[in-house]
């Protein structure tokens, strides 16, 4: 799939908020200045005019400012909403509806990264978390003796990160050279055989059954699995995932990695690593998907291969198209409506008809929108201030 | 000696398998005979299934998630229709027809509001997929369907070495050559066959040439779609029709496709024999794992040749 | 976006209405949860299991202990997460007292699992019959009022020795834990008689090309065991009669339950004479299983032509859980102290003879011993041969006997 195509279907057709359009000026900045840097020495003639690039682009117009500090408002509302959450809602939507969609949303802010920013959509984010999942199941405690190394959680949890990390960088160099539809046909391919791996294997694995009651440490004397302490684990591994996504963008590496995605030829030409990058963008992906596979084996408190199977990779996916690739909100947003959908949705339609109820609420959104709830969330308030719309139509 | 190393592997590969293919065939025989006609005959199948994903894969880089669905679709409206009326070709030709306009609607209701996003589209034909899934299960059930052919296609057919063989799996084995023959014919005898081609290169020169490429492109569909569906009645006689059919299709023609390399029916028959051979002595010799053969083999071939066996760098 | 909107209020309205009407009415209905797999692959199984959980309260009215019964339903797909999901939804928001499920064999370990986190609710088992969930690692508030797999095979060991005279046999079956189960129970009584077992191919989940485990079963056996449940079942009868294969079949009761001899297709005639052993048998004239055969019928048109394991299974935990309400009049007080001590203690009077729990809190019931057979108007059913009474959970084996052989797995037990 070529680039321009990609940048077409990823890109909404109205212009995004202002701090988006900042960065993109900011990118085309650091584009044209590096491009200008090529006549001269390659090498260090790069470093000082990307420099330049990227400080000459930094915003210095007044409604940028304000756009700025409105969404630094907004963050603060939305997290001190999350905070207060539990105070007003039942444990089971605290639980099942609160945290399962802060940890799903995690695993698929791995995919939307690595889709929105790095332009590659994989479907191996929850083999990723599946891995770690494992992990700290067999080398920390489980309920079966003889499946279990019985390290401590301060080992087996770091450990598991490690190793999830390290299987997505695999994962990075075996796909890093492949382009759109190839690499979700490689990255299935590498889940649906790693699926088959813990199902068919019971010495290590524990086959079909899976591996039951991995729970999580009881530090400081709480019990992390009940409702409000998971909630608010979830909540702050989720922050920090936010958190990394957004700022990484934001640094060269970021914008490095969507100048890859727009097109690797000139970023190949410019100097810089195509592959490498690629690699770290799922390495770093994988360490956000390895904590959210962590998180899970907690929330379900067991692990068995019908959590990696085919169906359970395609729901990150469909998660991420619902939300929205372009923003890291966007994952989150998206696991909350399948969390919904996926509990209530047997209330409101026959007890047996629910599948058709999430296929055909993908199916909407997919038509109305190919950015997700994000993307329909933006074009309302490009609506609702057309002023705005016109004074930013420079990207 | 960078450029010679993939040549080496595979000779290395080649002469490994052979001599495992001697012990074996030394061991038991009749396993052995047994196990390559199984491939072979699985290798049919996946190849019907498969052709028509690459022909719609290769000319509109459209990757249609909902094949298995349609695979389906054949399977179960040809078994509607061989109750009815009692014949088993009618259902074979049912499946077909029912598929081919099932195919034509999607490219002219869905894909063609879509041209140029490859990714919205390939998410749109997940959608479709799951609703289709779920829309089976509603009007036939979640049962077991199997198809009621001639007792002359059905016999028991007495062979060399193997002793006694499944004739319908027989049959399943000259379908797949007559059809891979008429496709073959079609692509490259034909004029539609050569917009076909022509478009597989290069889309926009054939639409730069005066060529109407929808019609081309709803012709592709069409019967892309009508083999799926040939395929759904084909594998539903020789091994049954129900729910959850569609993904291990679906993910059995990516393999081959992936493999083979797309747009190449040359590339899906190759693919579909390597993987049909992958499985089936996969399963016969090595049961615990020999599922994952065939997702490695894929995984190999997409990491030292991303477009497949016998496909072209796009 | 705006139909999204407009849906979430609907389901937030409809929320908050059935939890006030819920804490309202909270002394004057009993609220059951009933959960079985109404997707994926096992979807007719547990389509069948509702039938049975609602042929049993509505033969009571919808009453027990004088309360109104309200049935609430899940569904799973057979994955133990999905269960142990749709069982937290159960119990956590539509705050049901009694659970009962669930259908398969690995999600009844991870709903026990569940049950110890939930001490003040009752877990009733659907019809899921791993060894493990009551043999290992019990759950003090999980009751099973139906048997296991092993269970579910006994006498049909003794009686394919020697009254069908197969000495040597080879075994197809998937590899997961419930098929372990079954062969176990059918090999310890085999293996005790003589005969060997000299093969046994354990096929992944999910196969449907049995070609490859068709080649290779040998010429010099009498029989082959199968334990396949559903479309593999079907896939393996007509690919074993295509390739030629003509050796006489023993069947898992999963194998030739009503959910399998049902199946669309015209060729079955190979099957009839093959035996098995289950908890029930199609044609039993017991006037108890005639009366709940007839029931069936009349209130399921669009059922099974007769009651699966599955309906049977759900239906005799349900009708116990519903004697049990009536024995203390509906007293759900004290963590539900009353109930439990009636459910540990008493005989159900069941369809198929009486069942009581063993220490436990597993049934030991009657097994039944079949072949298939022909009806008159074509289809296929499961011909009544024996009853085989009060098969506890270890199989007639002590507990250190037992404990030596240690629960199925692919190797255990062995009698080549």
């Amino acid at each position: 799939m070529s680039a321009a195509r990609w940048r077409r279907a990823m890109s909404a057709p109205l212009a995004g908020g202002a701090a988006a359009r900042a960065l993109r000026e900011a990118r085309v900045d650091a584009a044209s200045a590096g491009t200008v840097a090529v006549a001269g020495p390659a090498g260090p003639g790069l470093a000082p005019s990307r420099a330049a690039g990227w400080r000459a682009a930094a915003p210095r117009s007044a409604p940028a400012l304000a756009a700025i500090h409105r969404q630094a408002v907004a963050h603060a509302v939305v997290l001190a909403l999350l905070l207060l959450y539990p105070a007003v809602a039942t444990p089971f939507f605290t639980f099942q509806v609160g945290a399962q969609s802060l940890v799903l949303g995690m695993i698929a802010l791995s995919l939307a990264f690595l889709g929105g920013y790095g332009g590659m959509v994989t479907l191996s984010q929850m083999t990723v978390a599946g891995i770690a999942g494992y992990a700290v199941a067999l080398l920390g405690v489980n309920a079966d003796a003889a499946h279990s190394m019985g390290w401590p959680w301060w080992l087996a949890v770091p450990a598991a990160l490690c190793l999830g990390t390290l299987a997505a960088a695999l994962i990075g160099v075996l796909a890093a050279r492949t382009e759109g539809i190839y690499t979700i046909m490689i990255t299935l391919a590498i889940g649906v055989a790693f699926f088959y791996l813990v199902q068919q294997n019971y010495t290590v694995f524990n086959g079909f059954q899976g591996l039951g009651r991995v729970l999580p440490p009881p530090l400081f004397g709480v019990d992390w699995r009940s409702p409000i302490p998971f909630y608010y684990l979830s909540l702050a591994v989720a922050a920090l995932g936010y958190a990394a996504a957004v700022y990484l963008s934001r640094t060269p590496f970021g914008i490095a990695l969507q100048g890859i995605r727009d097109n690797p030829r000139r970023m190949r030409a410019l100097g810089f690593h195509v592959t490498l990058h690629r690699v770290a963008a799922h390495a770093l992906a994988g360490l956000a998907a390895s904590a959210g596979g962590v998180l899970l084996v907690w929330y379900n408190s067991q692990i068995s291969p019908g959590s990696v199977n085919t169906a359970s990779m395609i729901n990150i996916l469909i998660i991420a198209v619902l939300g929205g690739m372009r923003h890291p909100a966007g994952a989150y947003v998206g696991a909350l409506l399948f969390v919904l959908l996926q509990n209530f949705a047997i209330d409101l339609v026959d007890r047996e008809r629910f599948n058709l109820v999430i296929g055909g609420v993908f199916l909407f959104v997919l038509m109305v929108s190919p950015d997700g709830l994000l993307g329909i969330w933006q074009r309302l308030r490009a609506m609702l201030h057309p002023a705005a719309r016109r004074r930013g139509s420079a990207g | 000696m960078r450029r010679h190393f993939p040549g080496a592997l595979a000779a290395l590969l080649g002469l490994v398998l052979l001599a495992l293919a001697v012990a074996a065939l030394r061991d038991n025989a009749r396993l052995f005979g047994l196990s390559l006609l199984n491939g072979l005959t699985l290798a049919a199948l996946y190849f019907l299934v498969a052709s028509g994903f690459t022909l719609v894969f290769g000319l509109m880089r459209n990757v249609n998630l909902a094949h298995g669905s349609l695979f389906l679709l054949g399977g179960y409206i040809g078994y509607s229709v061989g109750e009815h009326t009692g014949s088993w070709f009618l259902a074979l030709a049912a499946g077909f027809l029912a598929t081919a306009l099932a195919g034509l609607l999607m490219q002219w209701l869905v894909f063609r509001r879509m041209e140029g996003q490859d990714l919205r589209q390939t998410l749109v034909t997940l959608g479709l997929s799951i609703v289709l899934a779920d829309l089976f299960l509603w009007i036939w059930g979640g049962e077991t369907y199997q198809f009621d052919p001639p007792s002359w296609l059905m016999g028991v057919v007495p062979l060399p070495l193997v002793g006694k063989y499944s004739g319908f799996r027989l049959v399943v084995l000259l379908a797949a050559v007559v059809i891979g023959l008429a496709l073959w014919l079609f692509l490259n005898r034909t004029r539609v066959g050569m917009m076909i081609r022509a478009g597989v290169d290069n889309k926009r020169m054939l639409s730069a040439s005066g060529v109407n490429v929808q019609q081309v492109f709803a012709v592709t569909f069409a019967v892309g779609a009508g083999l799926a569906g040939f395929a759904g009645v084909m594998g539903g006689t020789a091994l049954s029709i129900a729910p959850g059919e569609d993904v291990r299709y679906l993910l059995a023609s990516l393999v081959v496709v992936i493999v083979g390399g797309m747009g190449s029916i040359p590339g899906a028959a190759v693919g579909a024999l390597l993987i049909g051979l992958a499985e089936t002595f996969g399963l016969a010799y090595a049961p615990t794992y020999g599922v994952v053969f065939t997702f490695l083999i894929m995984v190999a071939v997409l990491a030292f040749r991303p477009q497949g066996l016998m496909g072209r760098r796009a | 976006m705006k139909v999204i909107c407009r849906r979430f209020t609907y389901t937030l309205g409809a929320l908050a209405v059935a939890a006030a009407c819920g804490a309202a009415q909270a002394q004057e209905t009993i609220r059951i949860g009933a959960l079985a797999t109404l997707e994926g692959p096992f979807a007719v199984p547990g389509q069948d299991g509702m039938r049975g959980v609602d042929l049993a309260v509505s033969q009571r009215k919808g009453m027990a202990g004088g309360k109104k019964i309200e049935i609430i339903k899940g569904s799973s797909n057979g994955n133990p997460d999905t269960a142990v999901n749709a069982a937290r939804k159960l119990v956590e928001q539509d705050k049901v007292q009694i659970l009962i499920g669930p259908l398969s064999g690995s999600e009844g370990i991870a709903v026990k699992n569940y049950a110890k986190t939930h001490p003040e609710v009752t877990f009733v088992n659907g019809s899921s019959a791993a060894q493990d969930t009551t043999l290992t690692d019990p759950a003090p508030n999980f009751f099973r009022y139906s048997t296991d797999g092993a269970q579910w095979q006994a006498g049909l060991g003794t009686y394919a020795y020697k009254d069908k005279g197969y000495k040597r046999i080879v075994s197809v079956a998937e590899d997961y834990s419930f098929p372990y189960s079954l062969l176990q129970g059918f090999m310890i009584e085999y293996c005790k008689a003589g005969g060997k077992v000299v093969d046994k191919h354990w096929v992944p989940l999910g196969t449907k090309d049995y070609s490859s485990v068709i080649a290779r079963i040998p010429a010099d056996i009498d029989a082959i065991y199968v334990a396949l449940g559903g479309s593999d079942a079907v896939n393996f009868f007509s690919q074993y009669e295509q390739s030629g294969g003509d050796k006489p079949l023993v069947a898992g009761s999963i194998t030739i339950d009503q959910s399998v001899l049902g199946y669309k297709g015209k060729r079955r005639d190979a099957l009839i004479g093959t035996p098995s052993a289950g908890p029930i048998a199609d044609n039993n004239d017991a006037p108890a299983w005639t009366q709940f055969v007839a029931d069936y019928r009349a209130a399921f048109k669009d059922g099974l032509p007769s009651p699966s394991l599955f309906a049977h299974a759900y239906y005799v935990n349900a009708k116990a859980v519903l004697d049990g309400l009536d024995k203390v009049q509906g007293d759900l007080s004290n963590n539900q102290a009353k109930l439990r001590e009636a459910l540990s203690t008493m005989t159900v009077s069941t369809p198929t003879g009486e069942v009581k729990l063993d220490e436990n809190r597993n049934a030991v019931a009657d097994i039944f011993l079949t072949e298939v057979a022909k009806n008159s108007d074509g289809s296929l059913y499961n011909k009544l041969v024996k009853v085989v009474h009060n098969v506890d959970q270890r199989l007639g084996l002590s507990k250190e006997e037992f404990a030596k052989m240690g629960v199925g797995s692919r190797t255990n037990p062995e009698c080549k």
